[in-house]
């Protein structure tokens, strides 16, 4: 058993993370979400170049031939990003969607009672008759209600658990890096134990998170993806929070990238359906044999 | 990044279940939890019994995977846990392992290893828990003895152990961590009084220990003289690092049994329960593949446990306490009731965010090891 990540999975992280500072660092960011609601079609071309949406389909059919924990690497490394866009659809729609690997075509799904970027897509799956345009909570994710919702993938929600575990690694990163330096009675504030403990937590979280969701990238088995599911929003949401705590005045504002992990973490939870769907077939689970 | 295991190891998980299944019948009946000498003899009993079947020294002398299939294996079958062997398991043997010299090796642990020794740990005192390196108890050399005289607290499974790591300060002078020295105290020698203190689980589980002029050979130190903080740490990290494994397993034993109890008398109806027995499922599923990650971890540097085992520590210890209230409130007013499973354990599980080193410091620990924050003043 090597439960952890091997020399080539960690050269794909540390590489996926130079791609995304590339081509979405803090400017792009910030450009973003000046600028809502329109899809970056330079940048998704240049995902699809980098192997983002191919990653998992098979060599011989133009793809990079990686697995699913690889997938799963790419995807937390682009929640740590906040990258904007339907990229699990479109990831999951490579090579049945023509130019979806590519990253030509910006494909869409439709989900549980919402569709994201359904105005910018080339592609829509699932029905979106009669979908209503809302005023979306997170700035960088425009979204539509619909009437009639559809079953997401387990996959999809396998891989948005990694993003959401991408975004709990930043936010406890951002919260330690402030505790160091930010100063208040004299001495860092993180130096007072209510700080250093919001952010202990947070890690706690994070690493139980990162456990759970790199497993069920290993098995891809319903009950190690609901776990993941559950960890992960849980890790996400509230290290946001207690990310916006150790910011004080400063985590409230619009300036600072925090809002917006915390924005999308919300949006991602709903993605997979209730979170108590997940808790009623993993309490199922439990009178089976194989719990 | 793979969950399998290798054909040895499978093999050796094969060949442990298969004697598993046919040592465990012929253990005796369970002493009662207030039989001390009982619960002395069952545990040390069951060691025996691993030794012969040579699968005694698997908590130091095997690999942290084997160890893991072992905890895993030996707890799916229902075989006894450690029990009064925790201490010389657990945290004795492999320090003396890491730290001892060639003589002490040899002296303290095949008795371990055969069940023929119990040991206690002799680290906190009446005011010095969180805060260790206050203890006061004093050694003063004699000769090749050293003379101690002071007090512990909190000593578990004291009135049934044969030796005790003791810690002791042989420097007054000294800043606090530097003065420190690690020992190891034969529990017969005379100057010894044991008090046993009772637990608001009702059982003595711990005691007092006073220490009046106890003489205790120079030759009983393990590491250097003041220089037994450092030692403590790898006896600590043991402690926090894979003590747990096997009560994972058990946990997720409890959770099904807890879901079968609640379908039989109703309770699993109300959909409020039932998802939070959902929730504590993906909860120690998480904890299992954390425990299996920090053991990959260690497997691949080779080394004593590091500080993620405060990680997990943190994490279990509210969960395992989230699992025995949700058992309260499966069983409703039994829960009441001393006689009925899980209700001595949910008094139990209270100590876990307390013992070997409470939430608060495990929070500090994680924040200043593992984040670098500062230290507070
Ligand atoms: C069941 C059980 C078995 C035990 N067995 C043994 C044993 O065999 N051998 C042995 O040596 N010891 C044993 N212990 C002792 C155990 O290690 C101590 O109880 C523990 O370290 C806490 O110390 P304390 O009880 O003195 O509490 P204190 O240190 O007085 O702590 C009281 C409260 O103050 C908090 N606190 C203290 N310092 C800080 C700080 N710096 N920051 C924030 N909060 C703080 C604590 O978290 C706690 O909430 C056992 C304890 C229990 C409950």
């Amino acid at each position: 058993m090597r439960f952890q990540l091997a020399e080539d999975q960690r050269a794909l992280r540390d590489g996926v993370r130079e791609v995304l500072a590339r081509c979405f660092g803090p400017e792009a960011l910030r450009a973003a979400v000046d600028d809502p609601g329109r899809l970056d079609r330079a940048l998704w071309r240049e995902l699809g170049a980098a192997g983002f949406f191919a990653l998992r389909l098979p060599e011989a059919r133009g793809g990079v031939g990686l697995g699913l924990p690889e997938a799963v690497l790419a995807f937390e490394e682009a929640g740590r990003a906040l990258l904007p866009g339907p990229l699990v659809a479109t990831h999951l729609a490579a090579g049945d969607v023509p130019g979806a690997a590519t990253g030509e075509a910006v494909v869409t799904a439709v989900g549980n009672g919402l569709v994201e970027w359904l105005t910018e897509a080339d592609v829509v799956q699932g029905d979106a008759a009669g979908a209503v345009p809302l005023r979306a909570v997170d700035p960088l994710t425009p979204l539509h209600r619909v009437p009639v919702g559809a079953p997401v993938s387990p996959l999809a929600v396998l891989l948005t658990a990694a993003e959401q575990l991408g975004s709990a690694t930043r936010t406890c990163e951002l919260a330690v890096q402030h505790a160091r330096v930010r100063e208040q009675f004299g001495q860092p504030i993180g130096a007072f134990q209510a700080v250093k403990h919001l952010c202990a937590e947070m890690l706690v979280r994070t690493e139980t998170a990162r456990a759970a969701v790199y497993a069920a990238a290993v098995t891809a088995e319903p009950a190690d993806i609901d776990t993941a599911r559950l960890l992960a929003d849980e890790a996400a949401v509230r290290g946001a929070r207690d990310c916006l705590q150790v910011h004080g005045g400063m985590g409230f504002t619009w300036e600072f990238e925090l809002h917006l992990h915390l924005k999308r973490a919300w949006l991602r939870t709903h993605r997979a359906g209730p979170a108590t769907e997940s808790e009623d077939r993993l309490a199922a689970e439990l009178l089976t044999e194989s719990a | 990044m793979d969950l399998a295991y290798t054909p040895e190891e499978e093999e050796f998980r094969a060949r442990l279940r298969e004697w598993l299944g046919r040592a465990l019948p012929s253990l005796p009946p369970k002493p009662s939890p207030d039989d001390w000498p009982g619960r002395r003899a069952y545990d040390l009993g069951w060691q025996r019994r691993l030794y012969d079947a040579g699968y005694a020294d698997v908590h130091w002398g095997a690999s942290p995977t084997v160890r893991l299939i072992f905890l895993e294996e030996t707890e799916k079958a229902g075989a006894p846990y450690v029990g009064a062997n925790f201490v010389g398991l657990l945290h004795a043997g492999p320090t003396i392992a890491a730290e001892g010299t060639a003589g002490q090796r040899d002296r303290w642990l095949p008795p371990i290893l055969r069940g023929d020794e119990v040991w206690c740990q002799g680290f906190s005192e009446p005011d010095a828990g969180s805060d260790l390196a206050a203890l006061r108890t004093r050694a003063r050399r004699d000769g090749d003895d050293y003379v101690v005289s002071g007090s512990k607290i909190w000593t578990s499974h004291a009135e049934v152990a044969d030796w005790c790591e003791l810690l002791v300060r042989t420097d007054p002078e000294a800043p606090k961590h530097r003065g420190i020295s690690w020992l190891a105290m034969p529990m017969d020698a005379p100057g010894i009084t044991v008090r046993p203190l009772r637990t608001l689980a009702g059982s003595a589980e711990f005691a007092e220990v006073f220490l009046d002029e106890v003489r205790v050979p120079v030759a009983n130190r393990v590491g250097d003289e003041n220089d037994g903080w450092r030692v403590t740490m790898v006896t600590l990290s043991f402690e926090r690092g894979t003590a747990f494994v096997g009560e994972v397993v058990a946990c997720r034993r409890v959770l099904r049994e807890l879901a079968g109890e609640a379908r039989k008398n109703g309770r699993w109806d109300d959909p409020a329960l039932r998802r939070r027995l959902g929730r504590l499922n993906a909860e120690f599923r998480a904890l299992w593949r954390l425990t299996q990650w920090n053991v990959s971890e260690a497997e691949m540097s080779g080394g004593v446990p590091g500080v993620g085992g405060s990680v997990f520590k943190l994490r279990y210890s509210h969960a395992r306490q989230e699992l025995y209230d949700a058992a309260a409130d499966v069983l409703g007013p039994e829960s009441l009731d001393l006689d009925r499973p899980w209700v001595l354990d949910r008094l139990s599980s209270l100590s876990y965010t307390i013992a070997a080193g409470t939430s608060q410091i495990q929070r500090n620990i994680v924040a200043e090891r593992i984040l670098g924050l500062p230290k507070g003043r």
